[in-house]
């Protein structure tokens, strides 16, 4: 899970059904309401838009590591991998059939949040999903999201990953609620310049979550890395109660008297006691990780 | 949207015994294809929805072609596209009709 | 109706509710039985992670007594502030964790309801109106996931293209009654009559599971998705 193998195989440049394929146990895989029930989005049209089949996400259940789980992908190549109202439906449903089964979710985030040619119905599905999944991890079911592909996790997108009871990214993982694009269009050049991808990565990228304990695991951008990554994080706790509540409460209140007043990455990095801040982005996999475990933020299950 | 639709004769019959098959994403210059059984084995049938309206020579060519040169016989397949060039069009179905053919 | 007119006509029998920073906190009566607990965003505040802390940590210690005092959330918000400290901070697990108090003051006995009389969009109204247990509006509120003339950059439509859409379908534009027709909104309250009433009545039925899917279908404003969802869920417990 640290090194990389000579034979990589990017997780950030599959498609989700690739991604699915390599993520759970060969041949374990079954797809519920697949693109042959042809449950597309009937908003679309009136955009002069294509639909597409599956609506941009695959939901269905497999084994991983020999372990029944619930499976839900998100394709970012298809609108952003926006979250519309079909889309957002079947991820409820299967969040809400996991309750009933108290079976473990993974999913496979890949969104630019709410799908904006049906953006009443995309927001509410959010809202819908965030209940299922908290209604789930109440009876005990873990539910962790996986963060590496190319259209980030953003939006209410950013907020689903925010209930899950682990996440595991990548570097190229982005998780934050607001664009680059969004700041930049709404606050101006100066507050971001969305084209400074050295400044997106330390703002919002898998580098950042992971040192001040917004992810739990960092894993190489490899399908094999995030596999492992996956079973990891199904080995954590998912416990969602008043006591985890209240540790997280006081894990963020903490995080905003540490860093609150820095003015980038690299000197909330510099607080972690990084030795060269400057330095992180360029790091690979391993030589971070030797750094990150020892001065990162953890979560400590307070998630 | 325009939305178009082929019944084409072929000569060879689609192999394998995949009941689905799907291959590329609804995107810029792509498209996805899904690939189902269900024609007599000497036709198959495409239905093409389209944003880009006034094309229908060109995927009429494509897909003419795609039935004289592949297995596509008894398929019945569903184009959504996203703009895509004709060469990416030729390739997806080629993929299609290859996945078919593979073991599930 | 301005916050003050809202708290006087929900709680005649008097309350301590202020307002620091754009939040509003503290509690009234609706009768002397019956205390409620009152938190809110006020004056078109776009929450960042100093008031999602705020609030959330407020509705935690609630959520954390013994008792069952409804809790009532006024909104009226910007969307989630958007800065680039924001997000350096982790703003989306600090939206996360307001809808997760949110959601554990419901499980602890509390009713939580939202109560929309302004403006809330986006991410902070996912994480505040939409993160209650029900959640109701008045007149004059104005929910949007994104206001046309941004909406209108992006997907690269005029507004004028925009609008015409808008007026044929609930799905995409904002609006209290296109957000009312999804299924987001359980009742419209009427501001002429008294607002501790309405809300006596919204007390008296129980909530059960999520059925704003349901009002959608009924109201014809999201007619597939509670379908999809009940067809997914049942197809993973056939498969088991």
């Amino acid at each position: 899970m640290t090194s990389p193998s000579p034979t990589r195989h990017s997780w950030y440049e599959e498609s989700a059904r690739g991604r699915l394929a390599h993520l759970l146990d060969p041949g374990s895989f079954t797809e519920f309401l697949g693109p042959e029930r042809r449950e597309f989005s009937p908003h679309l049209g009136l955009f002069n838009l294509p639909h597409q089949l599956d609506d941009g996400i695959i939901v269905g259940t497999g084994r991983l590591d020999g372990r029944p789980v619930l499976v839900a992908a998100q394709e970012g190549r298809f609108m952003g991998g926006a979250i519309g109202e079909v889309h957002g439906a079947k991820l409820t449903g299967l969040l809400r059939a996991a309750r009933q089964m108290k079976r473990d979710v993974v999913i496979l985030f890949d969104t630019g949040g709410v799908r904006l040619q049906e953006a009443n119905a995309g927001e509410l599905a959010i809202s819908e999903i965030i209940r299922a999944t908290l209604d789930a991890r109440a009876e005990g079911v873990r539910v962790v999201g996986l963060l590496g592909g190319r259209a980030g996790c953003y939006g209410g997108g950013s907020l689903i990953a925010g209930c899950c009871s682990a996440l595991v990214i990548s570097e190229q993982g982005r998780l934050s609620v607001s664009g680059p694009e969004v700041i930049e269009t709404n606050k101006g050049v100066e507050e971001f310049d969305s084209r400074d991808r050295a400044l997106v990565w330390r703002t919002m990228g898998g580098k950042h979550r992971y040192l001040i304990g917004g992810v739990d695991l960092f894993v190489d951008d490899d399908v094999a890395a995030f596999r492992a990554g996956a079973v990891a994080a199904l080995e954590r706790p998912a416990t969602l109660d008043q006591a985890v509540l209240t540790a997280e409460q006081a894990r963020l209140e903490r995080r905003l008297a540490r860093f609150g007043d820095a003015a980038d990455g690299t000197e909330v990095w510099a607080r972690l006691g990084v030795a060269h801040p400057a330095g992180v982005p360029d790091l690979d996999t391993s030589a971070f990780l030797t750094i990150a475990t020892r001065k990162r933020e953890g979560a400590d299950a307070a998630r | 949207m325009e939305n178009l639709r082929y019944e084409l004769s072929t000569t060879k019959p689609a192999g394998g015994t995949r009941a689905v098959g799907l291959v590329g994403v609804v995107a810029s210059g792509n498209l996805e294809v899904l690939l189902e059984r269900g024609e007599a084995p000497d036709r198959c049938v495409i239905d093409i929805a389209t944003p880009a309206h006034g094309f229908a020579a060109l995927w009429q060519a494509v897909t003419a072609d795609f039935a004289v040169r592949m297995a596509a016989g008894g398929l019945r397949i569903t184009i959504n596209d996203g703009g895509a060039r004709p060469d990416t069009v030729a390739l997806r179905l080629a993929q299609g009709v290859h996945l078919m053919e593979k073991p599930e | 109706m301005r916050p003050a007119n809202i708290l006087s006509s929900l709680f005649p029998a008097g309350h301590d509710v202020t307002e620091a920073g754009g939040l509003l906190g503290g509690s009234g009566r609706l009768d002397p039985q019956t205390p409620v607990d009152v938190v809110g965003i006020s004056g078109k505040t776009y929450p960042g992670v100093d008031e999602a802390l705020a609030l959330a940590g407020r509705i935690l210690s609630i959520a954390d007594r013994p008792d069952a005092a409804p809790l009532l959330f006024l909104v009226d918000s910007g969307s989630q502030r958007m800065s680039r400290r924001d997000e350096l901070m982790g703003l989306s697990e600090t939206l996360a964790h307001l809808a997760k108090a949110l959601w554990r003051a419901e499980q602890a006995g509390h009713r939580t309801i939202g109560l929309l009389y302004g403006g809330s969009a986006a991410g902070a109204f996912i994480a505040t109106a939409l993160a209650c247990g029900s959640l109701v509006a008045l007149p004059g509120a104005w929910p949007e996931v994104m206001d046309l003339p941004s909406m209108a950059r992006v997907t690269k439509l005029s507004l004028d293209v925009l609008t015409e859409k808008a007026a044929g379908t609930p799905v995409f534009a904002p609006g209290l009654d296109n957000l009312f027709a999804t299924g987001a909104i359980a009742e419209i309250w009427d501001p002429d009559q008294p607002l501790c009433d309405q809300l006596k009545a919204l007390l008296a039925t129980t909530r059960d599971d999520d059925g704003r899917a349901g009002w959608g279908l009924e109201r014809g404003g999201r007619v597939k998705a509670a379908a999809i969802a009940r067809e997914v869920q049942r197809l993973a417990l056939a498969h088991g």
